[in-house]
């Protein structure tokens, strides 16, 4: 129950006297319902994190390029420590239940 | 970019455990709080591609598995009323009770519902005027703003017949509970990425800096995770006590502003008692008296008495990081999620279930 996923909005709508924002969102083709209340100000085409019917959170893009940049960033600012640790010792194999997840 | 299929590219994982690898000189006890971070480590087969150093320890941050048995009893005892038509999540169904689970109380007869949102259960109340419809709203920081916004909607829309059974949990207050153990050996934190979304990330800095500890806030992906637990390592290594954000794509320092008010509107903060941890004070939510009409304790007149534990489930120790899943003697013989002594053994997000369920994963990959 604690999962949020993040799905892209489709189209905006307002309920009761417009007290109420909803938006169709689609997760990977599946569209859902979700209530914009908590991100008010989110727009058809952002991506937004939901969880159990309400967005709670719009993705920042920039920050979502990160985490693939941080290696090469700590490479540039940080000294390796010294450690018998040969690169390549894990196989590619053994990674493969990373693979098993794609949704 | 989706954000989520890019989180899981194996060639980055990759780097990211070789730089964990090259990094880490000396063992470390590391607790990520969040039971979805829990399952996520378990499913992709993380915890055996770490190094020996990198002692990974399961926190309390499964809402299912905190929900006190007195609670789960009352659920139950509102979904045996005759007007009443109880709706919950999904993972509650299997939660033992001290007799019954609910999914039991269901086939039995009762009008249980499993509903993905809480706001489903404003409508179902709205088509069901005769009725009273409950929300059994549990959860963390995350889940707040739904049970929140539950009852504003029910407000706004007219909608009386609907209350909620809160037991909302707050992630600080059981870091320091875990932390205050005499016997904790925890070094480091990954914060819930998010509960961080909501809550923000200021409610952390007092925690590192009373037990000089290092947090990292992480995302769920397997990427997030193990970029969060090489930040981590590296602060450990360097003999750093710092609050870093791995997960910035979706937690900015401030949070929600909009969530956290629709949660200050409906709750205000009490002490909770928490299934496997006891009491912990300031550590729970509880629906304020201006609300006081869609409360189902108020409500129903509920009377929350403290019900014996199964003794025989050491879900407490796990969840303080003292003991492991397969360190029970139970595990996999007496409890097992058809058949659970303990709520950690149902929850998807449970410790014990993860290990479970993907035990054939830990061995393979271990092999």
């Amino acid at each position: 129950m604690c999962l949020a996923i993040p799905g892209k909005i489709k189209s905006i709508r307002h309920e009761y006297d417009g007290q109420i924002k909803m938006a169709k969102i689609s997760f990977g083709g599946i569209l859902k319902d979700a209530t914009l209340d908590m991100v008010p100000q989110a727009e058809v085409g952002d991506y937004v994190l939901v969880h159990v019917g309400v967005a709670i959170s719009i993705v920042d893009e920039e920050e979502a390029k990160q985490v693939f940049k941080y290696l090469e960033e700590i490479g540039e600012t940080d000294e390796l420590t010294e450690s018998e640790y040969v690169p390549g010792q894990i196989e590619r194999g053994e990674l493969r239940n990373l693979l098993k997840n794609e949704s | 970019m989706k954000y989520l299929s890019e989180y899981r590219d194996p060639d980055v994982a990759k780097k990211y455990l070789e730089e964990i690898h090259r990094t880490v000189t000396q063992p470390w006890t590391i607790m990520e709080v969040c039971g979805g971070q829990t399952h996520s480590l378990v499913r992709n087969g993380i915890l055996n591609l770490l190094p020996d150093e990198v002692n990974m320890v399961h926190g309390p941050g499964c809402p299912v598995c905190v929900t006190s048995l007195s609670i789960i009893d009352k659920a139950i005892h509102l979904a045996e009323q005759d007007n009443v038509i109880l709706c919950s999540f999904g993972d509650m169904m299997r939660v033992p009770g001290s007799g019954r689970n609910l999914q039991e109380t269901k086939a039995a007869g009762a009008d249980v519902r499993i509903l993905y949102s809480p706001l489903e259960a404003v409508n179902l109340a709205a088509q069901n005027p005769d009725k009273e419809v409950v929300f059994f709203a549990v959860g963390f920081e995350t889940t707040a703003p739904a049970n929140a916004l539950s009852v504003i909607h029910a407000e706004r829309r007219g909608v009386t017949n609907y209350s909620i059974l809160s037991n909302h949990v707050l992630v600080p207050p059981a870091i320091k509970a875990v932390m205050d153990d005499p016997e904790c050996r925890i070094q480091a934190f990954l914060a819930a990425g998010h509960v961080c979304t909501i809550m923000g990330t200021s409610e952390y800095h007092p925690l590192v800096a009373q037990y000089q500890i290092p947090m990292v806030v992480t995302g769920f992906e397997p990427l997030d995770l193990l970029q969060g637990i090489l930040m981590v390592v590296k602060q450990l290594e360097k003999g750093e006590a710092r609050l870093e954000n791995q997960y910035s794509r979706m937690v900015k320092a401030t949070g929600n502003q909009a969530a956290i008010s629709a949660i200050e509107q409906v709750f205000e903060i009490t002490d909770l008692i928490w299934r496997g941890l006891s009491e912990i004070p300031d550590s729970g939510l509880k629906v304020r008296p201006a609300y006081a009409r869609f409360d189902a304790i108020r409500k129903f007149g509920i009377n929350l008495s403290p019900v014996p534990e199964n003794a025989e489930c050491i879900s407490g120790s796990i969840m303080k990081g003292l003991a492991k899943p397969h360190d029970c003697p139970n595990f996999g013989t007496k409890c097992k999620p058809e058949r659970p002594l303990g709520a950690p053994m149902v929850s998807s997000e449970g410790a014990c279930a993860a290990y479970y369920h993907f035990r054939a994963v830990l061995e393979e990959v271990a092999a």
